[in-house]
């Protein structure tokens, strides 16, 4: 199903305002010198003439502290010691101007929260009760990669709407029933069947103006093991202080860790955001750790994001090319450069 | 949904010290809710997530088989905070537990077949499930021959010590209980690292399989006894070890190339793990 | 910036021929605008990629802490205060040092540059004297760059190292300026107007710990924050949580900092911690008359306890 709408961008704070009235909406957000996803207190508040947010939006779904489960110690109390839901709003939301690659990471994400046999409560409901509304990329950053990724400025995975700026207007393309009947809250929109050349050029320029990276197919093919014992690692993992910016970032990072925090006699089970960076993140209680050095640390990035992932869900790898890692590390460690090294690493035996 | 991160609620029935270094305790844990026990149906090989609530959790290998009714038993090393607490904790005392996780041993591969089993240490603990599980009488007859080498440091060091005397004295399994040394005159069983014994004793690897468990040391030098025996890397069966906080497969702490040991694991045949990156 | 590249470079190439250090820590040219990456580099090919400019701002005494054989480094002044207080420290020998100081003019701010640009993309940004050349698709302006230096740099007044095996160029002349002009304003505060403040500026913070892994001071192989027998604070980023982690770094790394703006530079949300550790600075100088790494002969203050420290806290 793709039906097309157009709707005049001086419409558009109606079009945020009828969202609000039934959905808790999100939206870049200009806060001191850059855009971060938040929730709107009015429609004046989105600015989607933003280029990408600093954070991507996967606190969204995955926030940095997540209160899973709370309990009582108190010595009188018979459900001491029982560990209990925590009280969540799952009611519907809308993530609007969502860019394509970071809606392509949920779906990525999703590989790994929401499985046949295991499934991430939280993670799953949020997704269900979400509406993503996406915006096409026309000024892709010098940064940016998405299309060596699988993905695009106008990609539509893991998009129920997506807005091309028209000009005067956006045009909406419709891409889910999910999409469809959080529209039909809003008004002003009318059908588009013709014209729409203008935005196949748009977009075929937008595709064009992104930078090549590598291809990750080419890391598909060759053979885990060889890949992971190549030299050149020691190379790239010299600069990398180990501080994780990368990971906090990035979309398709999702590791994390459980505590439980106590005050008083009350205490709660968090998840947090951990990252494969730090050193403790693989220390066992005997004190033995698997990635003591840096080198095996920098590596099992990497190799997860472009080669294990490729392999264990055969589908393309878990990176979309936002470049945000690319901003944010403080070395210049540069993941193109990292995955043009792995692409070119001379195997002796196909995968 | 169901919420794999929500334990069963469980209380402590017993906590028994096993070891003269008072470092491992045995847990007889019990479901507050009788039908949390059948969710909880588990194979031997599988690993819980046990729950203290303020403290944390830990990823234990179950030691009671499931031929085992009304109960479950972990035993638990003390080595950090939750461990410590745990080992304060006495019987009445309410905990959670998550589970069961992670794959098995190969039960289906191994019927029929002979088993050698090796342990080491404190690693015993789902061998002593699979191996109350194959003598169970329900299951013997499954099984061919039962080889068990199980040595610690001292004798005063070995897990379950009543009971591998009673194993001891069957006849439908063979027990090789060894400690590295022993100044004790009344010692009646082997003296020799496990490696030692093991190829002392030589079980055939004719339709055999092997189970090995133990600290990274004793599998490195036993492998080669094994392989010597004429086991080939696929009827070579070891349970890693590994940090794990979600146990089901989603925080990515225990990834090793394509797998996750909680999920994926923790049994892999040696000529599985020969696909892995050594980073266990 | 003082064309210090060829310098650097036919210094590395010489010490690896000679055998002199197994190794070179410098920088070689980054991927994006205003960015070098820190490399080693082993031959005197590997060499001939080692640049300096004003984007050589992560601090390579970072690199240092434990680390075996011969090694040279590139450091300018705030570097090699880092490196004496490795050397104070035991995290690394004399002995395994080759120091090719540099006499610093200051590390561009890229931040400052991509506020004035007001959005607008930065595509390449080359240094030309005094000056900046930045453009992007569709625009071209210039920079002064001395008006566009990191806060710490601008601040500075140790710009020549202190300690080196081999100057690599002129001296540069040093200022007298009034360092703490900043931390006296926010000094001057009410405990509540500071109190939000400090809740306001660490706002964005996602306990990354970016800040804490670029610092050189920061090497604790466990660090308090990740201590679990006893847990000192909570992970999340409840506010509370989040200023004690920052107060408490910058009280560890008192008397050990060098301003060296390694831990701006790291924050992926662009905070402002150097208003932490720059108060502990001011008072340190104010206390022990200290300052960090000047000298090999004087432990930092907070490391040994002299009978006239003085301790105004006592009635």
């Amino acid at each position: 199903m793709s039906d097309i709408y157009y709707n005049a961008k001086e419409n558009f704070a109606g079009v945020i305002e009828r969202l609000m009235g039934r959905y808790r909406v999100y939206a870049p957000v200009k806060q001191d010198r850059c855009h971060e996803f938040a929730p709107l207190r009015n429609a004046e508040e989105a600015d989607l003439g933003f280029s990408n947010t600093r954070l991507s939006p996967k606190g969204l779904f995955h926030p940095q502290a997540e209160r899973m489960f709370e309990y009582s110690l108190a010595n009188d109390d018979p459900q001491a010691g029982i560990v209990k839901e925590a009280q969540k709003d799952f009611s519907p939301r809308v993530v609007l101007g969502v860019r394509p690659c970071d809606a392509k990471a949920f779906d990525l994400d999703d590989a790994n929260f929401n499985t046949e046999t295991i499934k991430d409560p939280w993670w799953v409901r949020r997704r269900e009760t979400t509406t993503m509304i996406g915006l096409a990329c026309d000024s892709p950053c010098s940064t940016c990669f998405c299309t060596s990724m699988g993905s695009g400025p106008y990609d539509t995975a893991g998009l129920d709407v997506l807005l091309v700026d028209a000009g005067e207007g956006y045009a909406a393309e419709v891409l889910s029933e999910k999409g469809k009947n959080t529209l039909s809250v809003t008004s002003g929109w009318t059908p588009v069947t013709s014209a729409i050349l203008p935005l196949t050029h748009k977009k075929k320029a937008a595709e064009q103006s992104v930078g090549i990276a590598f291809d990750p197919a080419a890391i598909a093919k060759k053979q885990m093991l060889e890949l992971y014992n190549s030299p050149t690692w020691e190379e790239v993992q010299f600069a990398c202080i180990n501080c994780g910016a990368c990971t906090f970032v990035c979309p398709t990072c999702w590791c994390f860790d459980i505590q439980d925090e106590v005050c008083g006699d009350k205490g709660e089970r968090l998840r947090l955001w951990d990252s494969c960076m730090f050193p403790l993140f693989t220390l066992h209680g005997s004190g033995h750790n698997p990635r003591s050095q840096k080198t095996q640390r920098v590596r099992q990035r990497f190799m997860h994001k472009l080669k294990y992932y490729q392999d264990k869900y055969n589908s393309g790898p878990a990176c979309v090319g936002c470049g945000r890692c690319v901003q944010a590390c403080p070395v210049n460690i540069d993941i193109r450069q990292v995955g043009r090294q792995m692409a070119a690493q001379t195997c002796s035996q196909p995968a | 949904m169901n919420n794999p991160y929500l334990p069963y609620p469980v209380r402590i029935d017993s906590a028994i010290t096993e070891t003269e270094d008072r470092n491992l305790k045995t847990f007889k844990l019990v479901f507050l809710n009788a039908q949390d026990e059948k969710k909880f149906a588990y194979t031997p090989g599988q690993f819980a997530i046990l729950s203290v609530a303020g403290l944390g959790e830990i990823p234990i290998g179950i030691a009671t088989s499931p031929t085992e009714q009304g109960f479950i038993k972990f035993t638990v090393n003390k080595v950090g905070k939750v461990t410590s607490h745990l080992h304060n904790m006495k019987a009445g005392e309410i905990m959670g537990v998550r589970g069961p996780m992670g794959n098995w041993y190969p039960w289906d591969l191994l019927e029929g077949k002979n088993v050698v089993i090796i342990g080491g240490g404190f690693a015993f603990t789902t061998l002593r499930s699979s191996i109350v599980y194959m003598i169970d009488p329900k299951n013997r007859s499954r099984f061919g021959k039962i080889d068990v080498v199980y040595g610690a440091r001292s004798a005063g060091l070995l897990l379950y010590k009543d009971e591998l005397a009673e194993w001891e004295k069957r006849s439908d399994i063979n027990m090789h209980i060894t400690v590295d040394s022993s100044s004790d005159p009344n010692w009646k069983y082997n003296v020799g690292f496990v490696p030692a014994v093991t190829k002392q004793k030589a079980p055939s690897a004719e339709n055999a399989y092997a189970i090995i468990c133990g600290p990274p040391i004793m599998i490195k030098f036993t492998l080669p006894v094994l392989t010597e025996l004429g086991f080939p890397p696929e009827r070579i069966i070891s349970s890693l070890e590994m940090r794990m906080k979600c146990g089901i497969g989603i925080c990515g702490r225990c990834n090793i190339g394509t797998e996750y040991v909680c999920k994926d694991g923790p049994v892999f045949t040696l000529e599985q793990l020969a696909g892995l990156p050594v980073e266990y | 910036m003082q064309p210090y590249s060829e310098s650097i470079r036919e210094a590395a190439k010489r010490l690896l021929l000679e055998k002199r250090v197994d190794a070179v820590i410098g920088f070689r040219k980054g991927t994006v605008p205003f960015m070098n990456e820190p490399f080693l580099a082993r031959t005197p090919e590997q060499a001939d990629q080692l640049v300096w400019d004003g984007n050589c701002a992560i601090n390579l005494a970072n690199y240092l802490p434990k680390r075996t054989g011969s090694v040279a480094i590139a450091a300018k002044g705030c570097d090699s205060r880092s490196i004496v207080i490795h050397l104070l420290e035991n995290q690394i020998r004399r002995e395994q040092l080759y120091v090719l100081g540099i006499p610093c003019q200051g590390m561009t701010d890229k931040r400052k540059i991509a506020d004035r640009l007001n959005g607008r993309q930065v595509l390449q940004a080359e240094e030309n004297g005094g000056k900046v050349l930045v453009s992007g698709r569709d625009f071209e302006q210039s920079f002064e760059r001395a008006e566009f230096l990191q806060q710490n740099c601008a601040i500075c007044t140790h710009k020549n190292p202190v300690l080196y095996d081999e100057l690599l160029g002129q001296p540069v002349e040093e200022q007298q300026i009034d360092r703490y002009e900043q931390t006296s304003k926010i000094e001057s505060m009410l405990p509540e107007q500071k109190r939000l403040y400090f809740d306001e500026l660490v706002q964005p913070c996602i306990r990354c710990y970016a800040c804490r892994n670029a610092c050189p001071a920061c090497y604790c192989p466990t660090c308090f924050v990740d201590e679990s027998k006893p847990q000192w604070l909570g992970k999340t980023t409840d506010p509370t949580d989040t200023l004690t982690f920052h107060f408490l770094r910058a009280f560890h790394v008192a008397g050990r900092c060098t301003d060296c703006g390694s831990c701006e530079r790291a924050c992926p949300v662009g905070i402002k911690v150097r208003l932490f550790t720059m108060e502990l600075e001011k008072q340190v100088k104010k206390l022990y008359g200290y300052e960090a790494g000047m000298t090999q002969d004087e432990r930092p203050p907070l490391d040994a306890f002299r009978s006239d420290d003085p301790e105004p806290f006592l009635g």
